[in-house]
């Protein structure tokens, strides 16, 4: 379980030493979430109807820019060999990757998007049930995305391969997430949305690692 | 008696580039003859739809390529997994082959679908649950078949697309039920494009032949396909090359 933490405690300590990329990813995210007013005009009505939809898309996009770099920069100087070749389940050493992936990507995701409803006049309550759904989804996104980012390391043209891959594997995420938002602004309960979403996050956290520790073995060869 | 049937007799490539040349063939024709019956009991023989006219008969090119599409899906999951399993070359192979007929049926399915979309509701494309799921199904396809042909080196580019074919095809069910779940809550037209009225057992009769025709048609385009693979990666076996020896003397026994 050491491993498992100073495996995490790495990957953070890299990331703040290239803060740039962490950031450039939510950037990227409040871009998008002003386009799409930019595209289909100021109506606060109709974006307020939208802002669900536009949210979810945008941290969906975020993640994915972020995602070839899971494995990259270790695949590059030789380090992912090393992970492999740890006497630990190279599933624990993958989720620990993901775990860290997932806190510098997925949890500002979280926190920023609440702010950014604040440009499609998310009332506080559909803020929360944003944030909730995030938070179930992000992790869902990372775990299935590094199974694409192993598969897809050292392809060329691997990060919009890596896009295809993961993109129709997100679509229940997409449904049930932004779908929860819909039903709360109908005044239906979200409570089903919320179950669906737990179920599956839990269910992408424990069996994604093992997938995508065969990944990566199928790439370092 | 079970452990004396040779179970990996045709995971051989040379076997089964023997069965297939036999094989193909037949199923072909096979397919062939049951397009013929099954499209004229269809557009022939069937009578017109009371609530939909003659449009309707779309239905039998449109169903068959759907099940078609998710059956060769599913297939590339099996051999997926029987080549992740058991480390044969042919598996790979056939996941290979499979994956573009999969994805024309797919995309077969969606253009039908929509042909079939105008004349009843005026427009090219519903979001309707299945057509929906269709369309991600295509996706998922072209993700394959992307996959696999970005890496070069073959064995990891055949595991690599059998892990995302397993992936997919376990996420398959969760996408469906999603999707599905997604359209009821945003249900807008009244009727479903598959809630037809309950077929003529003649409609349903020529639904099965063309399902039949296509599957044989499956069967035979694959099998030809494995063999053009096979022809490509086993150049260098010495079974392969004396085949074509053989297939360049006059007349030997055919194989």
């Amino acid at each position: 379980m050491s491993v498992f933490w100073s495996l995490v405690q790495r990957d953070l300590l890299l990331a703040l030493r290239r803060r740039t990329e962490v950031l450039t990813g939510l950037f990227f995210m409040v871009i998008v979430a002003s386009l799409f007013p930019l595209a289909i005009g100021p109506e606060m009505d109709f974006l307020r109807r939208m802002a669900p939809g536009i949210l979810w898309i945008g941290a969906l996009l975020s993640s994915l820019l972020s995602l070839p770099r899971l494995f990259e920069a270790d695949y590059l100087d030789g380090t992912l060999e090393q992970l492999v070749l740890l006497p630990s389940n190279l599933a624990l050493n993958v989720g620990a990757k993901m775990t860290s992936h997932w806190l510098l990507s997925g949890l500002p995701l979280v926190v920023l998007a609440p702010l950014l409803g604040l440009q499609f006049d998310l009332s506080a309550d559909l803020a929360l049930s944003l944030m909730l759904t995030l938070l179930m989804g992000t992790p869902i996104l990372t775990s299935l995305g590094a199974i694409g980012a192993a598969l897809t390391l050292g392809v060329r043209g691997g990060s919009v391969l890596l896009s295809l891959l993961v993109l129709p594997l997100m679509t229940p995420v997409l449904v049930f997430g932004a779908g929860a938002l819909e039903a709360q602004m109908g005044g239906l309960g979200i409570q089903a949305h919320l179950s669906l979403l737990l179920a599956m996050m839990l269910a992408s956290v424990a069996l994604s690692p093992l997938a995508c520790a065969m990944a990566v073995r199928l790439s370092l060869e | 008696m079970v452990m004396s049937i040779h179970w990996f007799y045709y995971a051989a490539p040379q076997n089964f580039f023997r069965l297939s040349a036999r094989l193909w063939p037949w199923c072909a024709g096979l397919a062939g003859v049951l397009a013929v019956i099954g499209l004229w009991l269809g557009l022939v023989v069937a009578p017109i739809d009371a609530q939909q006219g003659e449009g309707y008969r779309i239905i039998f090119v449109h169903v068959p390529a759907s099940w078609m599409s998710m059956v060769v899906y599913l297939a590339m999951g099996f051999w997926s997994v029987l080549g992740l399993t058991f480390k044969t070359r042919l598996s790979g192979m056939m996941t290979q082959a499979l994956a573009p007929t999969g994805a024309i049926f797919a995309a077969l399915s969606l253009w039908t679908g929509a042909l079939w979309g105008k004349p009843m509701w005026g427009t090219w494309w519903v979001w309707d649950a299945r057509l929906t799921s269709e369309l991600i199904l295509f996706f998922l396809y072209v993700g394959f078949i992307a996959l696999t042909s970005a890496i070069d080196d073959v064995k990891r580019a055949e595991r690599a697309g059998a892990l995302i074919s397993i992936v997919g095809c376990i996420n398959v069910p969760i996408i469906y039920f999603s999707v599905k779940w997604w359209n009821t809550l945003h249900q807008g037209a009244s009727v479903s494009l598959t809630q037809s009225p309950s077929m003529a057992r003649l409609m349903l009769w020529a639904m099965l032949l063309m399902a039949l025709s296509f599957w044989a048609y499956t069967v035979a385009i694959v099998f030809y396909r494995v063999r053009s693979l096979i022809l490509q990666r086993e150049r260098e076996s010495q079974w392969l090359k004396r085949w074509f020896d053989q297939a360049q003397a006059p007349k030997a026994n055919g194989i």
